[in-house]
């Protein structure tokens, strides 16, 4: 591990870009109005990154070549799934992934 | 979820989102202390950086004695859609006051963002600072308590995902985005199932060429990009 003053100052860089990533748009469009082009550009914006999100957790990448699939991951996805149709219900869903994956680690 | 954006809602529809940061915090204590970091630095981590994936990035790269501002400007990539996250909040809080706006900032995360957005499909299109505030200060503070077990649990607990809490986040993830499909009528079901389709194949085929920091901010722009061209096609 590096020194105590590297790692605090490592800390802190690291704090101050993501608090910048995070409140320099609420701060700046507080001013300024979105186009419609924009607004309906960002509508897409909340089930992209879900999926995303989630499909990134279901590959495991490899340098320079296609991903290997994160066989765990994907088995406790389809419980997860039709938990999530049939409840409909996000702590019922929550619970049925967190066992499913408990489930299919024995498994595998 | 519920029509009412109150504290007490908030607080019942945060609660998914504290079982998973439990499991992940536990997960980065443990990972953490096990780099050599003592509990006290790994606690700051949490409570400065407060950022996922982007902390355990933090601490792999201090492992390898990266120069300090390679670590600032991959962990600033890896948030980088927070960016994207707050400009699509922030015309819901356009008429609060602006430090009301940097405190929602401040604490925000993909999981409340993802709680909001589906929050607005009960609500008429509106939230509020209130129940904001609380969805992300609980979630905040359950972070921070999940890291401080797993970093006292150290070498206790070696690998967490045993117990199934890593996945947590993940089906989280799952159900908001189903909940989200069948609850937004702003867009059909068919162009959201396509966007979401095109989103798969661009995180397996993106991953062979986008670097992991870049993957997610990458793919969401081209699947918003996508889905922008779907709706001009249909109208």
């Amino acid at each position: 591990m590096p020194t105590l003053n590297f790692i605090l100052w490592t800390i802190f860089g690291a704090g101050v870009v993501t608090w910048l990533s995070r409140i320099l748009p609420f701060v700046l469009l507080k001013k300024f109005n979105l186009s419609p082009a924009v607004i309906e550009f960002l509508s897409f914006v909340p089930i992209t990154i879900m999926a995303a999100l989630w499909f990134q957790e279901i590959f495991i990448p490899r340098s320079g070549q296609l991903p290997e699939i994160n066989t765990l991951n994907l088995l406790a996805s389809i419980p997860t799934l039709l938990s999530a149709v049939i409840s409909k219900n996000l702590p019922v869903i929550v619970i049925v992934g967190v066992l499913s994956a408990a489930v299919c680690q024995l498994i595998i | 979820m519920h029509p009412e954006l109150t504290i007490r809602a908030a607080m019942k529809e945060v609660l998914p989102t504290t079982l998973g940061y439990i499991g992940i915090g536990i997960a980065f204590g443990i990972v953490s202390r096990a780099s050599g970091l003592s509990v006290l630095l790994t606690a700051l981590i949490s409570i400065f950086v407060y950022a996922g994936s982007a902390q355990f990035v933090l601490v792999t790269m201090l492992l390898s004695h990266s120069p300090i501002l390679s670590i600032i400007f991959s962990v600033f990539l890896v948030n980088a859609r927070m960016m994207l996250l707050s400009t699509t909040l922030s015309p819901y809080f356009k008429q609060e006051k602006t430090w009301r706006n940097i405190l929602l900032g401040t604490f925000l995360t993909d999981e409340s963002f993802a709680l909001g957005m589906n929050k607005l499909n009960y609500t008429n299109r509106t939230l509020n600072f209130t129940w904001f505030n609380t969805v992300n200060l609980t979630s905040y503070l359950t972070w921070i308590i999940g890291t401080g077990i797993g970093a006292m649990l150290g070498s206790l607990l070696s690998n967490p995902e045993k117990f199934g809490f890593g996945f947590a986040i993940t089906a989280m993830f799952i159900g908001l985005l189903y909940l989200q499909v069948i609850a937004d009528k702003t867009i059909p079901i068919k162009q959201q199932l396509i966007v979401i389709l095109f989103v798969l194949l661009l995180t397996y085929f993106g991953m062979a060429i986008i670097p992991a920091k870049v993957l997610i901010i990458v793919v969401t722009l081209l699947g918003c990009t996508l889905g922008v061209i779907l709706k001009h096609a249909h109208a």
